[in-house]
């Protein structure tokens, strides 16, 4: 790579507006007047695009500019927050004067110089829009819909879409941060409706990552999601009603590691820790976990969803042990909640766009492979449920409690899988789930790149995996009881 | 202790400029070649302030615009929008969207509306009503709202914050048929969410009130009571052993029922046949003791709107009369692929009114008799296919007619199909806070999970 991507955010953000780092010196100078401890900008520019297919065609698409700038002033635990979606002077002094406004005490913030930390790129600062033509990406759903369609006489419907994300970033703090990323996304899914006799079933699969379109063509990778999604669908023609109440449970690899981010990660998040209202809070060095369990939380993997150079602070991304053989080790910080907690921010600070403020999230969270080869957990189940796929997930992290809904599940009777039963929800506690866990596989997988996470009202792009887990008790939500 | 002096919410821009907008991207996307254009424009800023433990988390100003448009080339479609409203940004903006035009497929049934629908004269249906609220004043009443709740109980330790905020906005819809329509709205809202603790453990709970005018608010200190008093119920909770047995819906969650209905009757639901309300016009959808009234020019309501997101006329009419299913929820697009009208849908329903039964929240426990009050929901297990239902949830656990204990970590299965048709009671407890109204709705029968 010729350009670094600080190099590069400052020429598609800055340079467009005539705005150098001069302005930055002023608009951050405006910002800590004011008896403000910290401060920081955050210019983006965001590109997106999804083209759909339905009924056999191309029939949609559509493409979006966002761009502006978000100004924060923090005094103490206090934030105060403006933006602008002109990158022009007067509306980042406008926005800095709107934000400064929230301090009544507190330090004289002192702006440190610039400093920049590069650092190996995870992902290319490519522009995925441009990566395939529009015929290609015609053609591309084309394929997709007829590769379904040939799969089963009972597909019905085939749903495609194909959707690209550039994010470019700037980020300048009162603490001498100055840093850019450039940040490509790409997704597909393909959805099927599958008939038999009057009953209908869905089934879905998709993937992607930070590369270009290419990613999905290589080994014919987005034509797997077209046969998987129709291969749910058929399962679930034949599934039967869940059982309702509480067994054993034994999770399939990838992305059931969702378990991993409702039951564990939002819980161990700064800001609840900070405030005290997670049901983790002061349990650092306390068992949470069966010792077979080591989960951390990797913002680092190349190319992956939920990685990032850098998160929306500037802070480098790095790999967090939450939890270390069954005890609790480690919380997800961003700059604020670190400060206050007195502790060092992990590159987990993340903000949905200029126009929100940034949190601790998420990036990649997954558990470490064991010993057990699967084959050997399934067996080892007399009655129970193996469930492999699943929609979404909710906690509660005050309680604990959490959720989340398999979409593909089996029965399993005398250490095998045996029929396939409709989706149900699972319900547990979060920090006495993994205490539960009595066997660990050895094929970690992580997921296809699908994930999306929201906290308060600000979705991010996340990861999540696990090796197959063996869970003694879990709570089925079936309709048999 | 210095004051706040900030601006409130940023002034609306004139509506002049955004009908000016609205008439150049029409413009230029006929000198770029589209034979049908819609454009929408809009502005929207907020105010938000929440105060934790008595002290201001955070301030924040919102100021948004956006602008929007869909080129028809024959009957081609290509969509595209950005934030940016300079002259040179429209016709980027254009291009893009004709861009795609030229890729994507022929499709007989894309288009406008058609002109005899679309709205001739707009009522003002009263939904502006800005509140000039200075930070300062803003803080205030959040504070107010927190304090109330934490005055309630020792057992209330702690608080994610009392919340305020003031929205305003216009949004202006036009197309090449010579619509264009547009009108500010307000809404507000103040919210508290606070935590009780005992030896057991921790428990959340939060409630808020939303309105167009802000004398239609809850007082600051009713919210705080209340959420602070939903914590406090939770105390204590427990699991229950698995089960079947009735279910009353809290009318919060009632909504979020009735939420399902309309997504299975959407036409494009309906024309995907991923509906498990497929072909079920005129037909028995609910029990008699359920009509489900679109009221969309209601004065003041929150889902109140007198044209659709295609300039659509709106109207009154019954979608459930006495059970039976009378329409579906269109919009053009998925009227013509059904072979239908639209119905003034586009973008969703305006005010769905389930008419109340005669049953207080009180009358319904007695009637419940033994089984279980939902108050809380988790989790996405609705499938709008199959109409299968499983999701995690807590509430109290009845007996005689009388709350028993808190309960938590369950869930709740049955199939939407069963569970509407085994709707046995509404409640007179309407819950106004949203385009859907609706009281407590009981349930014959679900499983429960749990121990």
């Amino acid at each position: 790579m010729t350009t670094d991507t600080l190099t590069l955010a400052r020429y598609h953000l800055l340079t467009p507006a005539g705005l150098d780092e001069n302005d930055l010196h002023r608009t951050l100078a405006c910002l800590l007047g004011h008896a403000i401890d910290a401060g920081d900008l955050y210019f983006q520019q965001r590109r997106t695009e999804s083209w759909s297919l339905e009924d056999r065609h191309v029939k949609n698409a559509s493409r979006a500019i966002q761009q502006g700038a978000g100004v924060r002033a923090i005094s103490g635990e206090k934030t105060g927050f403006a933006y602008s979606d002109e990158l022009v002077m007067p509306a980042l002094l406008e926005a800095a004067t709107a934000a400064r406004a929230i301090a009544q005490q507190g330090g004289e913030g002192q702006r440190q110089v610039w400093r920049t930390a590069p650092r190996a790129p995870l992902y290319e600062p490519l522009d995925p829009l441009d990566t395939l033509t529009a015929e290609a990406k015609v053609q591309l759903l084309e394929k997709l819909d007829a590769e379904a369609r040939q799969q089963d006489p009972r597909v019905t419907q085939v749903m495609v879409s194909l959707a690209a994300m550039q994010d470019t970033i700037l980020i300048a703090g009162s603490d001498g941060t100055l840093a850019g990323d450039v940040r490509p996304l790409v997704r597909v899914n393909v959805s099927v409706i599958v008939e038999q006799e009057g009953r209908r079933e869905q089934g879905s699969s998709g993937g992607g990552g930070r590369v270009g379109y290419g990613w999905f063509l290589d080994d014919d990778r987005a034509l797997g999601y077209a046969r998987e999604a129709v291969r749910l669908a058929l399962i679930n023609l034949e599934a039967v009603p869940a059982p309702a109440g509480t067994m054993t449970v034994v999770l399939g690899p990838g992305w059931p590691g969702i378990l991993l981010h409702e039951a564990i990660g939002h819980g161990l998040e700064g800001d609840f820790n900070r405030k005290g209202t997670s049901a983790f809070t002061g349990r650092i060095g306390e068992r949470v976990a069966s010792p077979l369990c080591t989960v951390v939380d990797d913002g680092t993997l190349a190319h992956r969803r939920g990685s990032l150079n850098i998160d929306d602070e500037g802070t480098p991304t790095q790999c967090t042990t939450l939890i270390e053989r069954g005890v609790l080790k480690g919380y997800l910080q961003d700059k604020l909640n670190a400060r206050l907690m007195n502790t060092a921010p992990t590159g987990n600070g993340r903000r949905e766009s200029y126009a929100h403020l940034p949190l601790p999230r998420m990036t990649n969270t997954y558990m470490m492979p064991g010993e057990h080869d699967p084959a050997e957990v399934i067996a080892s189940v007399e009655r129970g449920l193996y469930a492999v796929n699943f929609g979404g997930g909710q906690v509660d992290i005050t309680s604990g409690k959490f959720v989340f809904s398999a979409s593909e599940a089996y029965l399993i009777e005398n250490g095998r899988v045996t029929r396939p039963v409709k989706g149900a929800t699972l319900i547990g506690n979060g920090p006495d789930v993994l205490t539960k866990v009595s066997m660990v596989g050895n094929d970690l997988q992580l997921d296809a790149g699908v994930g999306t996470c929201g906290k308060d009202g600000q979705s991010v792009p996340v990861g999540v995996g696990q090796p197959t887990l063996k869970i003694e008790a879990l709570t089925v939500g079936g309709t048999q009881a | 202790m210095p004051a706040i002096t900030t601006c409130p919410t940023a002034p609306l821009p004139p509506r002049e400029q955004l009908e000016n907008l609205v008439a150049s991207i029409l413009a230029e996307a006929r000198a770029q070649g589209a034979t049908a254009t819609e454009a929408a424009v809009s502005f929207g800023s907020a105010l938000s302030v929440t105060v934790r433990l008595g002290e201001v988390e955070t301030l924040e100003h919102h100021r948004q615009r956006g602008l929007g448009v869909t080129v028809y080339i024959g009957q081609s479609r290509g969509s595209a929008s950005t934030a940016d409203w300079r002259l040179e940004a429209i016709r980027d903006t254009v291009q893009s969207a004709c861009a795609i035009a030229r890729h994507t497929a022929k499709d007989s049934c894309a288009g406008l509306a058609d002109p005899d629908r679309l709205a001739k004269d707009i009522p003002d249906l009263d939904l502006y009503h800005p509140w000039p609220l200075a930070a300062e004043d803003a803080i205030a009443l959040a504070r107010a709202c927190e304090a109330a709740a934490l005055a309630l109980d020792p057992r209330i330790r702690n608080s994610e914050g009392g919340s305020i905020a003031t929205h305003t906005g216009l949004v202006l819809y036009g197309n090449s048929q010579g619509f264009c329509g547009g009108y500010p709205a307000t809404h507000h809202s103040l919210s508290c969410s606070v935590i009780a603790g005992d030896e057991a453990g921790m428990q959340r709970n939060h409630w808020y009130t939303m309105a167009r005018d802000r004398n239609d608010l809850e007082t600051p200190v009713a919210v705080g009571q209340k959420a602070g008093q939903r914590a406090l119920r939770r105390l204590g909770s427990r699991r229950l052993t698995t089960r079947q047995v009735p279910v009353l819906f809290a009318p919060e969650l009632a909504r979020g029922l009735i939420g399902h209905f309309v997504g299975a009757i959407r036409g494009g639901a309906l024309y995907r046949k991923s509906s498990f309300l497929l072909d079920r016009l005129g037909t028995l959808v609910f029990p008699d003791v359920v009509t489900i009234r679109e009221r969309p020019h209601w004065p003041k309501a929150l889902g109140s709107a007198p044209f659709d997101n295609e300039g659509v006329a709106t109207a009154d009419r019954d979608l459930v009369a006495g059970g039976v299913l009378q329409g579906y929820v269109l919009d053009s697009y998925s009227a013509r692929r059904l072979g239908m009208e639209t119905t003034g849908n586009a973008g969703g329903t305006h005010n769905l009114i389930v008419e109340p039964g005669p049953l207080g929240h009180e009358a319904l426990l007695r009637q419940l008799d033994r089984g279980l009050w939902v108050t809380e929901l988790m989790g996405h297990g609705v499938n709008l296919v199959t109409g299968d239902y499983s999701r995690g949830a807590s509430g109290f656990w009845v007996e005689n007619g009388q709350i028993q204990y808190p309960v938590h970590e369950i869930t709740i299965a049955g199939n939407l199909n069963t569970m509407f048709k085994g709707i046995v009671a509404v409640g007179s407890d309407v819950d106004v806070r949203g385009g859907i109204r609706c009281g407590s709705l009981l349930l014959e029968r679900m499983t429960v999970a749990g121990e």
